[in-house]
């Protein structure tokens, strides 16, 4: 979907991005993830030519960038920011309705496309359709940044560090949205994160940069056990990578089925970190599982967080 | 419940308007124009039927002791607009009284300066209890517009028409329906062309940090000089100007007249509206035009639906600054040539005839409240439709 080839990017002289080989398949939740000045931003904004690179060759379906019209691409591309950008003096109908009217959609398809998104992203449109941005919470407002990134259905979304600014709370509600809109479109998305475990929570891949260069790329699970280099281990934490291990899996994968236990049971779409954290406050060692329609699954036990480590 | 004052301000504003009107006098009679006036107080004047203008006084005083709430507010405007419909129409039927509604009586029955303190302390209390009887901007300035209606409504009846202001109209009507629409003229004719140049070296400025302070400063020494001066360094040029190009000067271009006081007076107002327009275009937070480039509007989307409508309330507010200054300083523009309601001013300054002065002042005076008014109405229309 979209490829670079030894990408550089100078600014007044000094590289930020050098020599970058990235290949985004279709379909992927890629995250870039780096400190800050790692050029993590950067290569996100080369992709839709909001920063122009200097060096090597991006292309996208096939296409070198640079055949595009800049807002011809921009359009086929959602956008969605850390600070939100939404337009203050337009309704968050209008907001989200910014690339349709500017592709021109017909207004009845506008007007369902905006009550879909809405609802997709648990904003309930009668009551927040006619309000202005400044009426919504930090969180409401993110929701329609992301609406609006999708509003024409775009092949691919980008986003820059899109839940930064939210608390922890809100922000993991919106991890579990847009890690459901993801396996429901099944579309191409690449994330800008500086946050570990929001890239071990929604990656399919992890590109790790530093310094303006790809330092390693590969699943979650590469990064935490096969580190290529001690810089890696140390980013992704030395101490509780093995609590990271465990946020890679869900309590589902490990569940013995067709057991029965006492006590208050846990879905099985829950990471086993946070199932490590209900083991531990309930000072129990078997947890009942139900899978998503409330039916009992079978029972989780504490020895499996570890057992099946090893296998995977 | 307690007995006390609820309302400071209501009760000083009262204080001064009772003051005011027993120690001043209401108006003057002078057997004719040239000589000087005697005044006659207002408390002789309350005798019969207009000692009733006394009711209001009293209703407002009794609100004073009254916990303020909106029902109350609403009830001092109220009285505060009879109070002053009743005092500016005592004043026009004084004047009858006086002049036995003799149209070419010689007597001259002027405002004094009791009606002027009086009729403005009325405006105080009621516009004090608009701004406290609703936030809303909107609502604000219709209820003040509306304090105008009673005034209008009075002169058109022709129950004013004794009093000499009205006199000193009646005797220069064309010159005056002339000047008010020379002074109106002067004034669009400042803000079209200041608008078409403050706009894009505004918005130039915004974008360029290199050219913004030299741009700037030279603006602030224009903004320094003196009006006078600015006319008189205008001359000269002008003049060689009219004289080496003839087609100019038969298009009116001359070192006096009006087109030196619209060169000047749009050489004022740039200062003011370009930097209303950089603000207005810094107000636009960084991360929305980001946006919106990212989703693919072009350069000059990004400008037309959102920067320059984001920015517009924050310009307009500019505009209304540069309208009110150039209605004031039109009047100064008489002195070159340029007409206007500044020509019946210096008349009267000339003359020494008082009414002659506030007949050019007065129109001035309420032009730069409707105008202001109405900028601060479209802006607070645009306000209130993005909340």
């Amino acid at each position: 979907m979209i490829t670079f080839s030894g990408v550089s990017k100078h600014f007044a002289g000094k590289a930020v991005v050098q020599d970058i080989d990235l290949h985004i398949a279709r379909g992927e939740f890629t995250v870039l993830i780096g400190t800050s000045g790692s050029g993590k931003s950067t290569t996100l904004k080369m992709i839709n030519r909001l920063i122009e690179h200097d060096r090597g060759q991006i292309t996208f379906a096939d296409e070198p960038i640079e055949k595009f019209r800049a807002q011809d691409l921009r359009r086929r591309m959602g956008y969605a920011i850390q600070s939100i950008g939404l337009f203050p003096h337009w309704t968050v109908e209008e907001n989200i309705a910014t690339v349709p009217q500017l592709l021109k959609w017909p207004k009845a398809r506008i007007r369902d496309r905006v009550t879909e998104l809405m609802t997709l992203l648990h904003l309930d449109p009668q009551q927040f359709r006619q309000r202005y941005p400044h009426q919504l919470s930090g969180g409401q407002q993110q929701r329609v940044g992301v609406a609006r990134a999708l509003a024409s259905d775009p092949e691919v979304l980008l986003m820059d560090e899109p839940f930064g600014a939210l608390d922890p709370v809100t922000r993991a509600t919106l991890q579990h949205e847009i890690a459901r809109i993801h396996q429901m479109s099944g579309r191409t998305i690449v994330l800008v994160t500086h946050d570990i475990d929001e890239a071990l929570a929604l990656a399919d891949r992890i590109v790790l940069l530093g310094e303006g260069k790809i330092v390693q790329q590969g699943t979650p699970l590469d990064m935490l056990t096969r580190p290529a280099t001690p810089f890696v281990r140390d980013f992704f934490g030395r101490s509780d990578m093995g609590i990271k291990l465990l946020s890679l899996a869900q309590v589902g994968d490990r569940t013995r089925r067709g057991e029965e236990a006492a006590g208050e049971p846990i879905a099985a779409s829950m990471t086993l970190r946070e199932a490590l954290s209900v083991f531990v406050a309930r000072h129990t060692e078997r947890l009942p599982v139900i899978d998503e329609s409330g039916q009992s699954l079978g029972v989780l036990h504490f020895s499996d967080l570890i057992a099946e480590q090893e296998g995977e | 419940m307690n007995i006390g004052v609820k309302n400071r301000v209501l009760l000083t504003l009262l204080l001064l308007l009772m003051a005011a009107g027993t120690g001043l006098a209401f108006v003057t009679h002078a057997p004719n124009r040239l000589m000087s006036g005697q005044g006659i107080p207002l408390p002789g004047l309350l005798s019969g039927i207009n000692a009733l203008l006394l009711l209001p006084v009293i209703l407002l005083l009794v609100l004073v002791f009254i916990t303020p709430s909106k029902g109350s507010y609403l009830a001092s405007l109220m009285l505060a607009e009879v109070l002053f419909t009743a005092l500016v129409a005592l004043a026009g039927h004084q004047a009858e009284v006086l002049t036995g509604g003799d149209e070419d009586s010689l007597a001259r029955i002027s405002f004094g300066g009791g009606f002027w303190a009086t009729t403005a302390l009325c405006l105080l209390i009621a516009s004090d209890a608009i701004s406290r009887f609703t936030a809303n901007h909107s609502w604000r300035v219709v209820l003040n517009v509306q304090l105008a209606l009673p005034v209008i409504f009075l002169l058109a009846s022709g129950a004013l028409s004794q009093l000499s202001l009205l006199k000193e109209y009646d005797n220069r009507a064309d010159v005056f329906d002339a000047a008010l629409w020379q002074h109106l003229g002067i004034l669009v004719g400042t803000l079209v062309p200041s608008l078409a140049i403050g706009l894009p070296l505004g918005i130039f400025c915004s974008r360029s940090p290199r050219w913004r302070p030299p741009i700037l400063s030279v603006l602030n020494i224009i903004q320094t000089l003196p009006s006078i001066a600015l006319f008189g360094l205008l001359l000269a040029p002008l003049a060689g100007l009219a004289r080496a190009i003839p087609w100019l000067g038969a298009h009116g271009i001359s070192g006096i007249g009006a087109a030196p006081a619209i060169i000047a007076l749009v050489l004022y107002s740039l200062l003011p509206l370009v930097r209303s327009v950089i603000a207005g275009m810094h107000s636009v937070a960084p991360a929305v035009i980001e946006s919106a480039t990212g989703m693919g509007l072009n350069r000059a989307q990004v400008f037309l639906k959102v920067q320059f409508p984001i920015a517009l309330p924050v310009i307009l507010s500019g505009v209304r600054i540069v309208a009110v200054q150039t209605v004031g300083m039109a009047m100064v523009a008489a002195l070159i040539g340029a007409g206007g309601l500044g020509a019946i001013m210096f008349q009267g300054l000339l003359s020494s005839a008082l009414d002659l002065v506030l007949l050019g002042v007065i129109p001035v005076v309420l032009m730069a409240a409707i105008v202001d008014g109405i900028f601060k109405f479209l802006v607070s229309m645009l306000e209130t439709a993005r909340r």
